[in-house]
């Protein structure tokens, strides 16, 4: 079997300080080659310091941290020329035009003047920035930065892509731009290890997820086994006025797999919708129902219920 | 994707190293025309009103031993001008680059070690403040009214006296900005930049500072006024000035204290 692009060992992170935080409280992962991982999971959950220990600019406390077999703590600047880097901040060189962030770019990864020249003319054109080239970064729109850094960290061809929270900020039609491309380096053999809040990200880009909160990893899997895992098919938000009481008589009827409280009023799992809804419409009509919803449940139906906590809290 | 022989990468840590130079050198050279502006305005001003206006209107100043004012003030202006280039080329930048932009992440993934990527700033705000120094000399030595008297007997020494002045820049630079918050850089240069100049034996040698011995033992804290006597006794050698052993071991002091400290910020700040 391969080994492993990405492995994670017993790390933890402890920020020092008078009030020290355990930021990585014991996270394993194997990312294979080629695979596209996400890790999920609401902001302060370890994700980025997990990703920071891994390009080399976290120090981790504890554990082993290995990028396409180099172990990041040990030999640092062999792992990071393995690897692309996408931070959730612009760090677009603003002294330089946006072909020269790409030119330059390539030559600190050691290519020759003329291909460094080639090669930044290409990704200009593949991540649709030539009319952009000569100008400063500072007049790209968060879209196209993005993309100029996505565009920046697979110049010099990584073996390893780390995108730290990619989409954040951006408007949903250049967060689709966003991952299509990603999509596309997912089918060059990029091996991609990102961190979202975004259950649609993780959910539509990873082959596997790994949910995070406090430091730790809850579960982890494919997409959809991890759905499947709630052992339910649908998912029925009820909008209630007065919620009390109405628990137990909904978990008494056949089909509900799950009752949790919600800011709306109530969250109902049930295997499928057939039947069940006009029952729970019955009833919770003494209890001020305003409104219903019934969809899939999704990634983010996976973290409440581990948490009972919404990953935007 | 076309894949090209020349586009191959190999990564090495000296081509990263030379990469990253090249990358300060393009931004530089965007920016010449403030390079020119910024190194030439504050030493212009100054020898055109003290060495040129003044005596022209009579209100002159004699310098030691009959010196005139604008040849004690050549190796002092050269001075100010290679020493705190390394401030506005590599200490404000990189102060934004840590504090705003964190433009620094992107540069600490250059494959090479962390202290590697920490001295290239020292090489190049080197190579800036040793262009600094020499693009201010003709202005200083041209523009004034009075005789300026320069006469290098020992050119070794001054290669020498350059060449450190330019690294300590460089390293003053760096450790300026991996220390100052991009917002109190302006407090920088009213509270570091402006004493260290006044008080850095630029418009006096040190030894005529014996009257007021407090303040000549004082300034003995001060790099610049290595550099400003290293110059003096390289340039203008009729002129009082410290022994070269004194101000040379100072210097490779102060370099070594000040990259010691620099590199060791960097690295903090890059690696948490």
């Amino acid at each position: 079997m391969e080994p492993p692009a990405i492995s994670v060992q017993g790390l933890v992170k402890v920020y020092g300080g008078p009030a020290p935080v355990r930021a990585v409280d014991g996270i394993d992962l194997d990312v294979a080659p080629g695979e596209t991982f996400g890790l999920l999971g609401p902001n302060g959950a370890g994700k980025s310091t997990t990703v920071g220990v891994c390009t080399t600019r976290v120090r981790a406390t504890a554990g082993r941290v290995t990028v396409a077999g180099i172990d990041v703590s040990a030999d640092p600047t062999r792992a990071k020329a393995q690897m692309g880097v996408v931070t959730q901040f612009n760090t677009l060189d603003r002294a330089l035009t946006v072909r020269q962030n790409l030119y330059h770019h390539c030559r600190y990864f050691g290519m020759a003047r003329a291909g460094a020249r080639r090669r930044a003319d290409e990704m200009l054109d593949r991540f649709r920035l030539e009319d952009k080239a000569v100008g400063m970064t500072m007049l790209l729109s968060g879209g196209m930065a993005q993309r100029l850094q996505l565009a920046r960290a697979v110049a010099h061809r990584p073996r390893v892509l780390f995108l730290d929270e990619p989409t954040a900020g951006l408007d949903p039609q250049s967060r689709l731009a966003l991952w299509e491309i990603v999509d596309e380096l997912k089918a060059e053999g990029v091996t991609v290890l990102l961190t979202t809040h975004y259950m649609e990200e993780a959910d539509s880009l990873c082959n596997r997820v790994a949910i995070v909160d406090h430091g730790k990893v809850l579960v982890s899997g494919p997409p959809a086994e991890l759905r499947r895992s709630l052992g339910a098919g649908t998912l029925i938000t009820l909008h209630l006025a007065d919620p009390d009481g109405l628990r137990p008589g909904l978990e008494a009827l056949p089909g509900v797999t799950k009752v949790e409280p919600s800011p709306e009023g109530l969250r109902v799992l049930a295997v499928s919708a057939d039947r069940v809804v006009p029952q729970i419409v019955a009833a919770a009509l003494g209890h001020g129902l305003s409104d219903l919803a019934v969809t899939e449940p999704t990634l983010e139906t996976v973290f409440i219920s581990l948490t009972g906590r919404d990953l935007r809290d | 994707m076309t894949d090209h022989p020349s586009e191959a990468t190999r990564p090495t840590p000296g081509r990263a190293f030379l990469g990253l130079l090249e990358r300060d050198l393009a931004a530089l050279r965007r920016n010449l025309a403030e390079f020119v502006l910024r190194t030439a305005v504050q030493p212009l001003m100054f020898v055109f009103v003290f060495t040129y206006l003044f005596p022209k209107i009579g209100q002159g100043f004699t310098g030691a031993g009959g010196a005139s004012f604008a040849t004690i003030l050549l190796p002092g202006l050269v001075a100010v001008a290679a020493v705190f280039s390394g401030i506005t080329a590599v200490g404000m930048p990189l102060a934004i680059e840590f504090g705003a932009t964190r433009e620094i992440e992107d540069r600490a993934m250059a494959p090479a070690p962390v202290w590697m990527i920490a001295v290239e700033k020292v090489v190049y705000g080197a190579l800036h403040a040793l262009a600094s120094a020499l693009f201010v000399f003709p202005l200083v030595y041209l523009v004034p009214a009075t005789p300026v008297s320069v006469h290098v007997a020992n050119w070794p020494l001054l290669l020498v006296v350059l060449l450190l002045a330019s690294a300590i820049s460089g390293a003053l630079g760096l450790t300026l900005g991996t220390i100052v918050k991009p917002e109190r850089i302006g407090l920088m240069f009213a509270v570091v930049v402006l004493p260290l100049t006044f008080l850095g034996c630029v418009y006096y040698p040190w030894e005529r500072l014996a009257p007021v011995r407090w303040l000549q033992v004082l300034v003995l804290a001060n790099p610049l006024v290595y550099v400003s006597e290293g110059l003096r006794n390289a340039l203008t050698p009729t002129l009082p000035h410290m022994p070269s052993w004194a101000f040379l071991l100072a210097m490779v002091a102060c370099l070594a204290g000040l990259l010691a400290l620099g590199i060791w910020r960097f690295l903090a700040r890059v690696v948490t």
